[in-house]
């Protein structure tokens, strides 16, 4: 408990954003909370689904398991960010869409983060590697196939 | 002339919300003033509650509410849960309570629930709350529960059987007399926990000056939801909304109305503030309803050609130590059993134990996948015995497609006769062994066990219930704006429910599906619902929406002809308007709506106000659906891994309203199978001490462990219960795996004479059966 507040300045899909947080407060609570940005879902609060999966200067990073503090001075992005501003989804979106890559859409930004940090590393990603990465978040409604055949689809190899 | 939107591969209407983060879960939900709840829950397995101090939590700041059960009962008109489906078959009651009070009788139960401004606040309250605990004898297990003076999950029951009955027909027992083989196999099944990806919770928020509640919750069933909350806090239907926002997976527990919902609009009530409440991965392991633990003992006579004479045996069902829905994973169990095969004589009992454990209930599958695990371990059993092929077994025992429709002599649990209507699973098994390349087996299996590797392959059979009566509302109603609005008692949870309505009304109603607005699981915009569950909402909620949308439309040409003074028979509805065929003339939907709306004194075209019509099209009779899965896998013999090298999946679910979203469903039941088979198990240690309560340590899938070469073929069986000749597919893939899996595993170790009678298969399970360690 702490009744200390702790401003934290960082951008948020490009945008400034500063928030005053205890220090115990998680990056996720903080953009769901603070920011409105519920996009961003919590699975498990343990680091393990996936589900929570932001880009912290351009590296994905479980947004449960980081506190809000750590992101002072960072760049993040979230699932509110990939459409372009006009509204047009991005292609990665467009695939998942396309593969029926989600039915209850839960897992769905956390596995739109990590695929969008795949694709920036390595845009030529081998099928192993794809599917080792991807295997990092969890899914419980669609046996995966549709998502790595939509992530496939927009691998240029 | 149609819209072309039904029985194709149409956009989803649920994606895009999904895909830009935009769409709206219960925790996405902020009501202005909310608080956050957070329950104190049970430590031990059993317990008696000597005193309860809360005074430390109550002074924390930013604590605004903390409530005991005997804080909380003066407050409700109902202290505990009445949610038992009847059963003849029961031997105690087990209602549970609200909130414990006297006696905690497993790890989880909600002993005090803590309101306060953030949830951090509250869960630092929970730590000041002392309760004084005696913990009392646990039962951890389900057989020993049943045993002769075993202690009880209850202080002052008379035992531990809280179910018994015995499903059959025919005379076993002169069927066991004259068999000329008998096999017998003791199974020991597990299911573990549902695991939707996002959990339990709910958001209640009063309104003091109408005296009203609204519930926003992640429930499958929003309508049984709002009858428990007016029973518990003795309110009218009209005082209490219940509805769900979207809802991130369901797969079971989340049909069951739980303690934390009353206990949470009961806080609401009390602060007049809005309370949230959601539960956290740790609670779902711990409160959220689970599948768990059945024992089979049974056994198979076969005449010398291998047909089946008779089944007979016992069951044992872990039940948790409340009744949170019924019997029915047990009654499930036991109907699935024989449904697949010509079974002349049948008898099995099933006992169902009271366990220091949480609640169970269904889990996608709901039982039947163990039923079927049952057959098929009994009929590989056999096949070994008499020299047969397994597939070849299967074939000469499958109710064969020129008896359908096929009375069997079971009756479903609501006392109905069942009754296959449909299908041709000889042919469905044909299919898969084809798919499967079954007869190019041996040879690929020898060549690699020249290698030193061992493959394996197995089949399975199953039959489904489905779409599960009597009935689900749907209503229909055209409006001014041009908009057709649609309202249901179905509740969505992933399947794309909304796209499945909209496809079938807007297949009567003009081809555009942008031009429907669905309304799901919303208790104020539907009256009646029964929900998510049992594979139902396409045909039940599709039927009505079906039936609905041909009557709106009859009245939509009705007025047009009216307007376009033109023969209905001229006229076809294209996108948002009517016109005469072949002509320029045509009237738009709000125009037609406008004119059914009404003027004073003036005639109404067709002599009828509005444009509306709601269905709850009953239809007792469950439709059965059917498949086949074979298993190829290879087991390394120094780790025990098992990989799936190849998995061919036949099935039949009548059409296929959306052929996409099926393959989707059937694919997330097979990774859910798989998990099953090899790797979810929600353990206990001896005190019925939870020792799996992460992510962790409970494993699900991940795309790592699916299977590469995963092949499903569909047939197509329309079934004549209702006029799409649709059956439900939600939890169709998840039945045959486990039982497929298990017989590849034991093919593969059949030089070591390995026998698989237990799920999940583990790695050091494959070890020790290698080693031929019996006491494995
Ligand atoms: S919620 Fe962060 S990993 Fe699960
Ligand atoms: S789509 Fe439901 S958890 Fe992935």
């Amino acid at each position: 408990m702490s009744d200390v507040l702790h401003r934290v300045r960082m951008t948020v899909n490009a945008r400034a954003a500063t928030i005053a947080v205890e220090a115990r407060r998680t990056l996720a609570e903080a953009l769901r909370e603070d920011l409105g940005l519920t996009g961003t879902h919590l699975g498990c609060e343990h680091g393990v689904c996936g589900a929570c999966t932001v880009l912290m200067d351009g590296a994905p990073v479980r947004a449960c398991l980081v506190l809000a503090v750590q992101a002072e001075g960072a760049a993040i992005r979230t699932v509110e960010g990939l459409a372009a501003p006009d509204g047009t989804l991005h292609p990665l979106q467009q695939a998942f869409a396309d593969h029926h890559a989600l039915q209850c859409g839960y897992c769905t930004p956390g596995f739109l983060m990590l695929a969008m940090a795949m694709l920036e590393e390595n845009p030529a990603m081998e099928e192993a590697e794809m599917v080792e990465r991807l295997s990092s978040n969890l899914c419980r409604c669609t046996g995966y196939a549709g998502i790595l055949a939509a992530v496939r689809s927009v691998m240029r190899r | 002339m149609t819209g072309g939107t039904a029985f194709r591969d149409v956009p989803r209407l649920e994606d895009p919300p999904l895909l830009r983060g935009r769409a709206r879960f219960v925790d996405d939900i902020r009501a202005a003033g909310g608080l956050h709840a957070a329950f104190l829950r049970s430590p031990f397995a059993h317990a008696a509650i000597r005193a309860i101090d809360a005074s430390a939590a109550r002074a924390l700041p930013g604590v605004r509410l903390v409530l005991t059960a005997a804080d909380l009962n003066p407050h409700l008109t109902e202290t505990r849960l009445k949610v038992a489906l009847p059963s003849p078959a029961f031997r105690q009651t087990l209602d549970r309570p609200v909130l414990a009070s006297g006696e905690v009788v497993h790890v989880g139960e909600a002993v005090a629930i803590i309101v306060a401004d953030d949830r951090y606040i509250a869960e630092d309250a929970l730590s000041l709350i002392e309760v004084d605990y005696d913990p009392l004898d646990a039962v951890a297990d389900c057989v020993a529960a049943l045993a002769d003076g075993a202690p009880t999950a209850h202080q002052g029951a008379p035992h531990n059987l809280v179910g018994d009955f015995t499903l059959g027909f025919g005379d076993p027992d002169a069927a066991f007399a004259s068999a000329a083989v008998v096999v017998r196999e003791t199974l020991s099944q597990h299911r573990g926990v549902a695991h939707s990806m996002e959990c339990r919770g709910l958001v209640a928020i009063p309104d003091p000056i109408e005296d009203r509640l609204t519930v926003w919750s992640s429930t499958q069933t929003p309508h049984v939801a709002r009858r428990m909350l007016c029973d518990i806090l003795g309110l009218r239907e009209d005082q209490v909304r219940v509805v769900t926002p979207d809802v991130g997976g369901g797969f079971g527990p989340k049909l069951v109305f739980y303690p934390e919902e009353a206990a949470v609009a009961a806080a609401a009530r009390l602060l007049g503030r809005p309370v949230k409440w959601i539960e956290d991965r740790r609670e779902h392991f711990i409160a959220a309803t689970q599948e768990r633990d059945q024992v089979w003992d049974v056994e198979l006579a076969m005449d010398a050609e291998g047909r089946i004479l008779g089944v007979r045996g016992e069951m044992i069902h872990d039940h948790g130590a409340w009744t949170a829905r019924g019997l029915n994973v047990a009654y499930g169990a036991v109907s699935a059993m024989p449904l697949a095969y010509i079974v002349p004589a049948y008898r099995i009992r099933s006992r169902s134990a009271v366990t220091n454990k949480v609640p169970v209930t269904p889990i996608r599958g709901a039982g039947q996948p163990q039923g079927v695990f049952a057959m098929e371990r009994l009929l590989d059993r056999a096949a070994q015995r008499l020299g047969l092929d397994r597939a070849e077994i299967r074939r000469r025992n499958l109710v064969p497609a020129d008896r359908m429709p096929y009375a069997t002599p079971l009756k479903t649990r609501g006392g109905m006769q069942v009754v296959l209507d449909s299908g041709d699973f000889p042919q469905c098994m044909a299919e898969a062994l084809q798919r499967a390349d079954w007869d190019g087996f041996r040879d690929r299996q020898e060549a690699a066990r020249v290698q030193g590797r061992y493959l394996g392959i197995g089949v399975a059979n199953y039959v489904e219930g489905t779409g599960r009566g009597p009935f689900e509302h749907v209503s229909v109603r055209l409006e001014p704006s041009g908009r057709i609005f649609v309202a249901t008692g179905a509740a969505p949870m992933g399947q794309s429910t909304r796209t499945m309505l909209a496809q079938l009304v807007a297949e009567q109603l003009g081809g555009d599906m942008a031009n429907v607005e669905v309304s799901a699981g919303d208790t104020a915009t539907s009256p009646l619902g029964l929900g998510g569950f049992n594979s139902r909402q396409a045909v039940m909620a599709g039927t009505s929406a079906h039936v609905a949308s041909i009557k709106v439309r009859d009245r939509v040409l009705q007025v047009a002809a009216t307007l376009l003074e033109a023969s209905e028979a001229d006229l076809e509805i294209a996108g948002r308007a009517v016109r005469v065929t072949g002509t320029g003339m045509q009237v738009t939907l709000a125009e037609i709506a406008r004119a059914a709306a009404g003027l004073p004194g003036f005639a109404l075209p067709g002599g009828r106000a509005g444009i509306a019509a709601a269905e709850e099209v009953v239809i007792d009779p469950m439709t059965y659906a059917n498949g086949s899965c074979v298993a190829e896998v290879e087991v390394d013999a120094g780790t025990g891994n098992i990989a799936i090298t190849r998995l061919s999946f036949m099935h039949d679910c009548g059409r296929a309203l959306h052929p996409r979203i099926v393959e989707g469903q059937v694919l997330g039941g097979i990774a859910h199978g798989i998990g099953n088979a090899l790797f979810e198990w929600m353990g206990f240690d001896d005190q019925a001490q939870p020792v799996t309560t992460n992510l962790a340590e409970y494993l699900l899938m991940s795309a790592t462990e699916m299977p590469h070469a995963i092949s499903i073929g569909h047939l197509e069986s329309p079934t004549p219960l209702n006029p799409l000749g649709i059956k439900g597919v939600g939890e169709s893939g998840v039945i045959p795996v486990a039982a497929a899996i298990a017989s590849a595993v034991e093919d593969a170790l059949s030089p070591f004479d390995a026998r698989m009678n237990r799920v999940p298969i583990a790695p050091h399970d494959v070890v020790a059966a290698m080693l031929g360690d019996a006491a494995r």
